[in-house]
C-alpha cells in the first residue's frame, strides 16, 4: 500500500525513499523551504528555525532536522507556519545592521532575499543600538559582527570542512557572538584566508575584501602599464554573474571585458600553470631519484600552504618549492618581461583575477616583493571583476570574444585543469613519464584523480617505477590524510592539496552559490576546455620552451629558482602568546623558550620543559633564566624545538633535555 | 614578538609561582585525560589555581586536548562560573535576589565599590586583592541582604558592617604575609 511508506505533504501523497529529513523530501517535490543553517555538506545544526513545517499532532518542527515518518501529515505553508517564519525573520532583522544599500552582499544576501520573499514589511521589535567594530585585519576578508545572525554556518564550515576551527560561538544569550579565539582579529590567528566561511555566510557578516577601487585607480593612472592575468577557474564561473549557466566557458568574453575596462594587456595564468607543471615535475623526479623528501606536496594553493605552516611544521620541507602560478606570472612579468620592454618593475601594475580570497594574502607576502615592489600588485576575485563589469555597464553576454595577448597568452589543457581538484596531479602525470624517459606517452586522461570524492588515488608507472598519487580538497581531508601518513597507514609519492572543496572552481571568490551542482558544472566546463585545447601537455607549450631559452635556462636552474621558487616558514596558531615560567632578575641571564605548539607537544615537549625546570632548580640558577613555553618558534625543523637566546635547537626530546640544558644553557652562565 | 605575560599580584612575581601553577595545569590534564568531555572539569581546576583563565593557558589546554582555541574560548565564555579576567584573592559576591534587593543590597554594593575605587566596568582592585560581584539569589534569603566572601556567608549586611568585615580581612591578610 502506498500509505505504508509515504507521508502527506500539503495533501499530496509523497513516497519515502530513505530521505533523512522532511526538508530533503519537500525539495524533491519542488517546494523550496527557506533555510539559513542547513547546508548539505555541513552537519545538522537546526537552530535558525527558518525551515519550519507544521506536523499534525506534533506542531511546528524544523524540517531540516526532523526525519519523515510514514503516515505523517505535513503542512509547509499553513497560517501557523507563515506566522512563525515571519516572526523568525523579524527577530533576526531586529538584531541586524540593516544598512542594505551599502552592504557588499546587497542582492546576494539570504536574509534580504527571504525578508522580501516572505513579505516582511515592518519590524515590530526595537533596533539594537550596540555597534561592534569591524575586523578588517585580514588581507582577504572583512568581518562585520553587526550583520551576524548566529546561524553558525561559518563555524561548521571552518571546523568540519577545513578542519581548523578559527571561528566559534562565545558568550551566551544576548551577548553571544561568533568570533575567533579570545575575540582576536582574523589576522592574529590561524585563519588561512580560504574564505569558505564567507561563501556559506547567508548575510554580509563575512565578505570578500573589495579592492576594485585600487584597480580603477591603476587603470586611470597614465604612468602605469596595467596588465591582468586570469586564472583558469574564472572562465567557467564569471558567466553566472550575468545569467549564463554555471560551467559555460566564457574565456573570450572575459578577455573582451577586461580590455573594455581599460587593462593594457590581458594574459592567462594557465600559461604560468604550465610552467609550474614543468618545474614541479622536474623537482619531483629529482626527489624520486634521490629518494628524499617524499611524498612531495603541491604548493600552488596559498590556503593549504598557510595551513601547513601553522600545523605541519615537519612536512614543510616536503612541499614543492614552486611558487604558485599567480606568483610565477608576477615574477616573470616584473623581473624579465619588464627588462625586455625597457621598463622598471614599478612601472608595470600587475592585477590578478582569481577565484580565490587567499590569493590576496599570498600576493602580499614579503618574499614576493622586491625592493618594495610586489610581483603582483592587486588581486581581484571573480566577484569583484563582475562588480567592475557592472559598474562599467558592459553587457557581458553580448560581448564579442577576444583572445589573450602575447607573450603570456598561450596555454595547454594541462594549465587549464589546474582549476579543478585533481588538475595539478593530472598535469604532472601527463609530464612525468615523458620528462624522465624522453619518450612521449599516449595517455593524457587520468580520470581517477578527477571528481569530488574526498580522497582520490591513482597508481601510475613512470619509467618502470610505481608512483602513488593522492589528491585531497578541503583541508579537513588533508588533515586526515596527514594523520594516516604520520601513522604509517598510507604511502604516497605525490600529493595534491587544494584548500577549497572542488579545488579553485569552488574558491570563495567565485560567484556566490550554495548548490553543489554549480561546482560540478564548473568542473565539467574546465575538462571541456582541456579537451578542446590544441595541446594537452604542459611540456609541449612552445611559449614555455621559449621562456626557458630566453630567461630561465632550464628547469630547476639557478635562474628558474630565483624567479619561480620560494621557501616556507612555520607560524604559530595565535600571535604573541607565551607562558612565562621563570623570570630572571639578574644581569647575567639566558632566555630559554620551549615550544608547546601541537607538533612539539605531541613529541613530549612538556617533559622537556619539566626537565629544564628541574635542572634549573638543581643547579640553583632559577633566577638567572627567563624560561617560557611558547606556541611556535617560527623556524624550527624538528620537534620538540627549543630556543636558547637566539639559537633554535631542534629535536630536544625529553631524554636529550639534560644534555642540552647543560651544554646550551648552563655553559652560558659559568 | 609581543610578550603577553600572566598578570600576577606583586608577591607572586617569584618564578616559583608561575612554575607551580603551570605544573598544576599539567597535573590536571594528565589526571583528567585529554578527551573533550574532560574540558570543563579541567577548566574548573585550572581556574582554582589561577583564580581566572589566562588566554595562554586556554591555548595550552586547547593544544593538549586537540581542540581549537576558539572552541575552548567558547566553552570558557559560555559558563558564568568561568572568568577570563583575573580575579582578586577575595571574591565578594553580593546577592541581588529579590529579598536582598528589597532589604538594601544596593547600598552595601555601593559602599564596597567606593571603598575599592572601582569605577565603570572595573570589578577587581589593581592589587588583585578584591573582586566585587553581584549574584542572583544565594539561597539564604532569611539572612538578607547576604554577602559571600570566598566561601563564607555574611548575613544582614549594612554598609557599616561590610566595612568592618573588610577591615578585619585586610588585617588578617597583612598578618599572613
Ligand atoms: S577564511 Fe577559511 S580558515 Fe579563515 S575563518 Fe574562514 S573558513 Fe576558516
Ligand atoms: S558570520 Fe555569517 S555564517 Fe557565521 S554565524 Fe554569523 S551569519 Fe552565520
Ligand atoms: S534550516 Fe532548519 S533550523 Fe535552520
Amino acid at each position: 500500500m502506498a500509505e505504508k511508506n509515504s507521508v502527506l505533504i500539503d495533501g499530496q501523497v509523497v513516497p519515502l525513499n530513505g530521505e533523512k529529513s522532511i526538508l530533503e523530501l519537500t525539495r524533491k517535490i519542488g517546494i523550496e523551504l527557506p533555510t539559513f543553517c542547513y547546508h548539505s555538506e555541513l552537519s545538522l545544526y537546526g537552530a535558525c528555525r527558518m525551515c519550519v513545517v507544521e506536523i499534525e499532532g506534533r506542531g511546528i518542527m524544523a524540517s531540516c532536522s526532523t526525519p519523515p515518518v510514514p503516515g505523517m501529515k505535513i503542512l509547509t505553508n499553513s497560517p501557523r507556519v507563515q506566522r512563525v517564519r515571519r516572526t523568525v525573520l523579524e527577530l533576526l532583522l531586529a538584531n541586524h545592521d540593516r544598512e542594505c544599500t551599502t552592504c557588499d552582499r546587497n542582492g546576494t544576501c539570504k536574509l534580504q532575499d527571504l525578508a522580501n520573499r516572505f513579505g516582511v514589511k515592518k519590524i515590530r521589535f526595537g533596533e539594537r543600538d550596540l555597534k561592534l567594530p569591524l575586523d578588517t585585519s585580514s588581507p582577504s576578508l572583512v568581518r562585520d559582527p553587526n550583520k551576524c545572525i548566529l546561524c553558525g554556518d561559518c563555524v561548521r564550515m571552518c571546523s568540519e570542512v577545513q578542519g581548523i576551527g578559527v571561528l566559534d560561538f562565545n558568550g551566551r544569550g544576548s551577548s553571544a557572538q561568533v568570533t575567533p579565539a579570545f575575540n582576536k582579529d582574523l589576522a592574529e590567528v590561524d585563519c588561512v584566508n580560504c574564505g569558505q566561511c564567507s561563501a556559506v555566510c547567508p548575510t554580509g557578516a563575512i565578505v570578500v575584501k573589495d579592492e576594485t577601487d585600487r584597480a580603477w585607480a591603476a587603470i586611470n593612472n597614465p604612468e602605469k602599464l596595467v596588465v591582468v592575468q586570469v586564472a583558469p577557474a574564472v572562465r567557467v564561473a564569471l558567466g553566472e554573474e550575468f545569467g549564463l549557466p554555471a560551467g559555460e566557458l566564457v574565456t573570450g568574453k572575459v578577455v573582451a571585458a577586461l580590455k573594455r575596462l581599460g587593462f593594457d594587456k590581458v594574459f592567462d595564468t594557465s600559461l604560468a600553470a604550465d610552467l609550474t607543471v614543468i618545474e614541479e615535475t622536474n623537482e619531483f623526479i629529482d626527489r624520486l631519484q634521490k629518494g628524499e623528501r617524499l611524498p612531495q606536496f603541491t604548493s600552488c594553493c596559498p590556503g593549504w600552504v598557510k595551513y601547513a605552516e601553522h600545523n605541519e611544521a615537519e612536512y614543510l620541507k616536503h612541499l614543492s618549492s614552486c611558487r604558485s602560478p599567480q606568483q610565477m606570472f608576477g615574477s616573470l612579468v616584473k623581473k624579465h618581461w619588464a627588462t625586455e620592454l625597457g621598463k622598471k618593475p614599478e612601472d608595470i601594475f600587475v592585477v590578478s583575477i582569481m577565484p580565490c580570497t587567499a590569493k590576496k594574502y599570498e600576493a602580499g607576502l614579503p618574499q614576493f616583493t622586491t625592493d618594495g615592489v610586489p610581483d603582483v600588485d592587486l588581486v581581484l576575485t571573480t566577484q569583484e571583476l563582475a562588480r567592475m563589469i557592472r559598474e562599467a555597464g558592459l553587457l557581458f553576454d553580448q560581448l564579442e570574444v577576444e583572445s589573450f595577448d602575447t607573450p603570456f597568452g598561450f596555454t595547454t589543457g594541462a594549465g587549464v585543469i589546474f582549476g579543478a581538484t585533481g588538475g595539478v596531479a593530472e598535469a604532472v602525470l601527463r609530464a612525468a613519464h615523458e620528462l624522465v624517459t624522453g619518450e612521449p606517452i599516449e595517455q593524457v586522461n587520468f580520470t581517477e584523480v578527477r571528481g569530488f570524492d574526498h580522497r582520490k588515488e591513482a597508481t601510475v608507472e613512470i619509467a618502470g617505477q610505481e608512483i602513488k598519487v593522492a589528491v585531497v580538497h578541503g583541508l579537513a581531508n588533508a588533515k586526515a590524510l596527514l594523520k594516516e601518513l604520520k601513522e604509517g597507514k598510507v604511502h604516497y609519492d605525490i600529493i595534491e592539496v587544494m584548500a577549497c572543496p572542488g579545488g579553485c572552481i569552488g574558491g570563495a571568490g567565485q560567484p556566490i552559490s550554495t548548490s553543489p551542482e554549480t561546482k560540478k558544472e564548473r568542473a565539467k566546463g574546465i575538462y571541456n576546455a582541456d579537451k578542446l585545447s590544441q595541446i594537452r601537455k604542459a611540456q609541449d607549450n612552445p611559449v614555455v620552451t621559449k621562456f626557458y631559452e630566453r630567461w630561465l635556462e632550464k628547469p630547476n636552474s639557478h635562474a628558474a629558482h630565483e624567479a619561480l621558487h620560494t621557501a616556507y616558514v612555520n607560524r604559530s596558531r595565535i600571535n604573541g602568546e607565551q607562558i612565562q615560567l621563570l623570570t630572571s632578575k639578574q644581569k647575567e641571564q639566558v632566555d630559554v623558550a620551549v615550544c608547546v605548539g601541537t607538533c612539539c607537544y605531541l613529541k613530549g615537549s612538556y617533559d622537556t620543559l619539566n626537565k629544564f625546570m628541574q635542572q634549573a632548580e638543581a643547579a640553583k640558577v632559577t633566577d638567572k633564566i627567563n624560561l617560557y613555553a611558547t606556541f611556535c618558534l617560527e623556524g624550527c625543523e624538528q620537534s620538540p624545538a627549543v630556543k636558547v637566546n637566539n639559537q633554535i635547537i631542534n629535536g630536544v626530546t625529553p631524554d636529550q633535555a639534560e644534555k642540552v640544558f647543560k651544554e646550551k644553557v648552563l655553559s652560558k652562565l659559568e | 614578538m609581543k610578550q603577553e605575560l600572566l598578570k600576577t599580584t606583586p608577591e607572586e612575581e617569584q618564578s616559583s609561582t608561575y612554575q607551580r601553577k603551570f605544573e598544576k595545569v599539567n597535573e590536571v590534564i594528565n589526571r583528567l585525560g585529554r578527551s573533550r568531555s574532560a574540558l570543563i572539569p579541567i577548566l574548573q581546576e585550572v581556574q582554582e589555581e589561577y583564580r581566572y583563565l589566562p588566554e595562554e593557558i586556554l591555548t595550552y589546554i586547547a593544544t593538549a586536548l586537540d581542540l581549537s582555541p576558539a572552541s575552548v574560548f567558547g566553552v570558557a565564555t559560555f559558563y558564568a562560573q568561568f572568568s577570563l579576567e583575573p580575579k582578586g584573592k577575595y571574591v565578594i559576591k553580593i546577592c541581588d535576589g529579590t529579598a536582598c534587593h528589597v532589604r538594601g543590597s544596593d547600598p552595601v554594593r555601593e559602599a564596597l565599590l567606593k571603598r575599592f575605587n572601582l569605577e565603570g566596568k572595573k570589578r577587581t582592585t589593581d592589587d588583585l586583592r578584591f573582586t566585587v560581584e553581584t549574584v542572583s539569589c544565594l539561597g539564604a534569603c532569611g539572612l538578607a541582604p547576604v554577602v559571600l566572601i570566598n566561601d563564607k556567608i555574611y548575613g544582614q549586611m549594612t554598609p557599616e558592617a561590610i566595612n568592618l568585615i573588610i577591615d578585619e580581612i585586610m588585617k588578617e591578610d597583612a598578618e599572613d604575609e
